[in-house]
C-alpha cells in the first residue's frame, strides 16, 4: 500500500470515526424512557475526540516507523554478512555497499556486475521492507481500531469531549512552535557540524584573524599561498551594511517622521504603501539596478569630481541595499513613533513649542529605543543579503577601506565556495558552513539586542 | 533679566485680586468635527485673575471650548473653529499671530499627567529654554526651584531632580506639570479635568494648589466634580449639549441657579 493511498485511508478513517462519536452521542441525548439528558459536551466534540484517537494514534506509529525502520533494516544486513567481507570494510565503504544493495534492491541497477554477496543482501532487504511495511500497516489498523473501539465506548453524557479537545488543541499548537524551534536548531547544529569539519582542516585563529582570502587548491607551486582568513569578507559585509545604513537611516527616519507626523490621513494612506512596496522587490531585481544604473551612474558622477569610483564597487552595492532596506527602518520606525502617546505632543505644543520642536525634544527621545531597535533589525537584513552585492559588490576578496573600491562579502563568498564543482569534504567548501555560522551568530546577536531594545521601549507605555 | 524678576515675585504672597478687567472673551464661538457642530457659538468674558470653572455633562463641549483658548484644536486635523477669541483684545486666531507665543501666554494642564520621559529638571526647564526665557545655568536653577515650590513639589523632590519625571506618583506627576505650565510665565492657565485621574487625596493637593495660584494667574478649569467647582473657583458655567447655558457667580450658580437645566444638573437629576 503506498503511502498516499495510506493518508487517504487515514482520511476516511478520521470522517468515519468523527460520524461515528457524533452519531453515538446525539443518541444519548434521550434515555430509554425518553426524557431528554443534558450533555456535557456538544455532539461534535465528542465526534472530534474519536476522530483523534482513531487516527493520531495510527498516524503517530506511521512517522515513528518511518525514522526508525531504516536503521534497524541495515543493522540486520550487516549483522548477516559473512566474517571475511567485513573484515576488509571501511565506514566509506561499508555506506557504498549500502547504497548499492538499495539501488540493487529498488531494481535501479548497477553500473557494475553486482557481487554475490551484494545480491544476497539486496534480496534481504526487499525482503525485510515488505516484512516492515505490512508490520507497520498491521500495527496501525490495530492501534486504529482500539482508538476507535475504546474511545467510542467511552462515550457518555458525563465525559468531558470538550475539555479534552481543548487540551489536544493546545498539544497541537506547541507542536508546531516547537517546529520552527527545532528547525533552527537543527540548522545551527548542522552548520555547527560542517564548521567543524572545517576547523579540522584549517586553524581557527587563522579563520578569524586571517587577513588573506586565497582558498584555491595547493598544487605543486602555490604552498603558503593559500588563505582562509575571514577579516577581508568580515570588513566588506561590514563596509557596505555600513554605506546602506547611512543611507538609509536619514532617508527611512525623515519619510517615518513625515509618514507619521506631517502627512494628512490621506496622503499616509497612499504613500506608506508605496514606500512598503520597496520591501518586496526581489533582491535580484535590485542586483540589476545596482548593475546596470547605479554602478555607471555613480561611476561617470565621481568622474566629474576626479574621483575613481569603480561600477561595481562597496560604494554601488552599499547605496542600492540601502534602498532595499528604508522601508524597514521608514516602516517600523513610523509604527513606534505613532505609539508614542498624544498626551506628550500636547504637552509639549502647549507650551508653545513648535511642531519640528516636539519632534525633536520630546517625540523622537521618546521613541529613540524603539528607533534603535529597527535600525539594527535593518541593519542585520542588509548582512545577510545575498543577491545585490553578488552582482554589484565585484566580488574582489581584499582587505580595503576604499569603499569605491571592489569588495566581496561573506554571502557572495558561501555562494562561491558553494557553486561549482567541488568536493563536499574539502576545506574549499566546508569554509562556507564556517561563514554561514560567523553571519548567523552576528545577525542573531544584532536581533536580540534588537528585541531586548523595543521589549524595554514598549514597557515604557503601558 | 525679566524673568528673574518675575519668579522672585512669584516667591511672595501675591496679594492680587480680579481686577475687574477682561482677560479673555469669546464671541460666537463655533466648533465643527467634520459635518457635524460640536459648540454652538459662545459668548463668554473671562475676567482678569479670576478662576472660572467649566461644568457640564460628559459631551457638552466644555473641554472643546477649552481648547479653542490657546488653539490646542488645531492639532486636531477635523476640528474647525469660527467666531472670535480675545486675549487682550487681541484675536487670538488672527492670521499675523503666533500660535506658539499664544500658547506660552496662555499654558494648559491636562487630564492625565503627561510628564516627558526626562528628568524633573528637564520637565520645567523645557519651557524657558524653548522660549529662551533664561540665559545662564543658575537662572535656570532658580526658574525650576520656583516653579517647583510654586507648584507644591519642591521639597518633595529637592533632592532627586535628575529622576525620570515618570517615576513620580500620579499627584506629583500633575503637580510637575503644573509647575511646568508656570515655568514659562503664562498669563492664562487652562486645565483640562486636572484631577479626574487622581485619588482624593492628590486632589485636594491640587485644589489647594489652584487655591495659591489664584491671584497670580487667569484659572480656566474644566471639571466633571460638582464640589470642585464649587470649592475653587469664583465663577461657574454651565456647558450642555454644545452651548453656554449659565454663566454666574460660583455661589450663585450653586445656591440660585437661574435655568431649569442648571439645577436639574447640580442637583443630580441629570449628567
Amino acid at each position: 500500500m503506498s503511502n498516499l493511498m495510506l493518508a487517504g485511508v487515514l482520511l476516511m478513517l478520521l470522517a468515519l470515526a468523527y460520524q461515528l462519536g457524533l452519531t453515538r452521542s446525539r443518541k444519548l441525548t434521550t434515555d430509554l424512557s425518553g426524557q431528554k439528558v443534558r450533555l456535557h459536551s456538544r455532539p461534535v466534540y465528542h465526534g472530534a475526540l474519536v476522530a483523534f484517537w482513531t487516527v493520531v494514534p495510527a498516524f503517530g506509529v506511521f512517522l515513528l516507523w518511518r525514522f526508525i525502520q531504516p536503521g534497524v533494516i541495515n543493522q540486520m544486513i550487516i549483522a548477516q554478512l559473512p566474517e571475511a567481507i567485513m573484515a576488509g570494510m571501511t565506514d566509506s565503504d561499508m555506506r557504498v555497499f549500502l547504497r548499492r544493495i538499495t539501488h540493487l534492491s529498488s531494481g535501479f541497477g548497477l553500473s557494475d556486475q553486482p557481487q554475490p554477496h551484494e545480491l544476497q543482501a539486496a534480496e534481504l532487504l526487499s525482503v525485510l521492507q515488505v516484512r516492515g511495511h505490512a508490520l507497520m500497516l498491521a500495527l496501525m489498523a490495530s492501534l486504529a481500531a482500539a482508538g476507535l473501539y475504546f474511545s467510542w465506548q467511552q462515550i457518555h453524557p458525563d465525559l468531558r469531549a470538550r475539555n479534552q479537545m481543548e487540551r489536544v488543541v493546545k498539544v497541537a499548537l506547541i507542536a508546531c512552535s516547537s517546529v520552527a524551534i527545532l528547525t533552527t536548531i537543527g540548522i545551527v547544529l548542522s552548520m555547527f557540524g560542517e564548521a567543524m569539519r572545517f576547523f579540522a582542516f584549517v586553524n581557527p585563529m587563522d579563520f578569524f584573524f586571517g587577513t588573506t582570502w586565497n582558498p584555491r587548491f595547493q598544487t605543486a607551486g602555490t604552498e603558503g599561498q593559500t588563505g582562509f582568513g575571514m577579516l577581508p569578507l568580515l570588513w566588506g559585509t561590514v563596509m557596505i551594511a555600513l554605506i546602506a545604513l547611512l543611507v538609509a537611516i536619514p532617508v527611512g527616519l525623515m519619510a517615518a517622521i513625515y509618514m507619521s507626523e506631517y502627512a494628512p490621513s490621506r496622503v499616509r494612506s497612499v504613500a506608506k504603501p508605496i514606500i512598503e512596496v520597496l520591501a518586496g522587490i526581489p533582491t535580484i531585481v535590485y542586483g540589476f539596478f545596482a548593475l546596470i544604473t547605479v554602478g555607471p551612474f555613480l561611476s561617470s558622477f565621481g568622474a566629474t569630481f576626479g574621483l575613481d569610483i569603480r561600477a561595481t564597487s562597496a560604494l554601488t552595492a552599499g547605496v542600492v541595499m540601502g534602498i532595499m532596506i528604508i522601508p524597514f527602518i521608514s516602516s517600523l520606525s513610523d509604527d513606534i513613533i505613532t505609539q508614542v502617546p498624544r498626551s506628550l505632543r500636547d504637552g509639549s505644543l502647549g507650551l508653545g513649542a513648535t511642531q519640528s520642536e516636539t519632534i525633536r525634544k520630546v517625540v523622537l527621545p521618546a521613541a529613540l529605543p524603539g528607533i534603535v531597535g529597527a535600525i539594527l533589525l535593518a541593519a542585520s537584513r542588509a548582512i545577510g543579503e545575498t543577491m545585490i552585492v553578488v552582482l554589484a559588490a565585484g566580488n574582489s576578496p581584499v582587505l580595503t577601506a576604499n569603499p569605491f573600491e571592489a569588495v566581496s562579502t561573506m554571502t557572495v563568498t558561501i555562494v562561491n565556495q558553494l557553486t561549482g564543482d567541488l568536493d563536499f569534504a574539502s576545506p574549499q567548501s566546508l569554509v562556507a558552513f564556517a561563514l554561514g555560522l560567523t553571519l548567523f551568530v552576528i545577525t542573531l546577536l544584532l536581533n536580540v539586542i534588537a528585541l531586548v531594545i523595543v521589549r524595554k521601549y514598549r514597557e515604557q507605555y503601558e | 533679566m525679566k524673568t528673574v524678576k518675575l519668579s522672585s515675585e512669584r516667591l511672595g504672597v501675591s496679594n492680587k485680586q480680579p481686577s475687574g478687567k477682561i482677560k479673555m472673551s469669546a464671541r460666537d464661538v463655533k466648533v465643527f468635527y467634520g459635518e457635524s457642530e460640536a459648540l454652538h457659538g459662545i459668548d463668554m468674558d473671562i475676567y482678569e485673575n479670576e478662576v472660572i470653572a467649566f461644568i457640564g455633562p460628559s459631551g457638552c463641549g466644555k473641554s472643546t471650548f477649552l481648547r479653542c483658548l490657546n488653539r490646542m484644536n488645531d492639532t486636531i486635523d477635523v476640528a474647525k473653529v469660527t467666531g472670535q477669541v480675545l486675549l487682550d483684545e487681541q484675536d487670538i486666531y488672527d492670521p499675523s499671530l503666533d500660535v506658539v507665543q499664544l500658547r506660552a501666554r496662555v499654558g494648559m494642564v491636562f487630564q492625565k499627567p503627561n510628564p516627558f520621559p526626562k528628568s524633573i529638571y528637564e520637565n520645567i526647564a523645557y519651557g524657558p529654554r524653548l522660549h529662551g526665557l533664561v540665559e545662564t545655568r543658575r537662572e535656570m536653577d532658580e526658574v525650576v526651584e520656583s516653579s517647583l515650590r510654586r507648584a507644591g513639589l519642591w521639597e518633595e523632590v529637592k533632592d532627586r531632580l535628575d529622576a525620570p519625571g515618570t517615576g513620580l506618583s500620579g499627584g506629583q506627576q500633575q503637580r510637575l506639570c503644573i509647575a511646568r505650565a508656570i515655568a514659562v510665565s503664562p498669563e492664562v492657565i487652562l486645565m483640562d479635568e486636572p484631577c479626574s485621574a487622581l485619588d482624593p487625596i492628590a486632589t485636594s493637593i491640587i485644589e489647594e494648589l489652584i487655591d495659591e495660584l489664584k491671584g497670580s494667574y487667569t484659572l480656566v478649569i474644566v471639571t466633571h466634580n460638582m464640589q470642585q467647582a464649587a470649592r475653587v473657583s469664583d465663577k461657574t458655567a454651565f456647558f450642555h449639549l454644545g452651548n453656554l447655558i449659565e454663566l454666574n457667580k460660583t455661589d450663585e450658580i450653586f445656591t440660585n441657579p437661574q435655568d431649569k437645566k442648571t439645577e436639574d444638573y447640580i442637583t443630580g437629576r441629570f449628567g
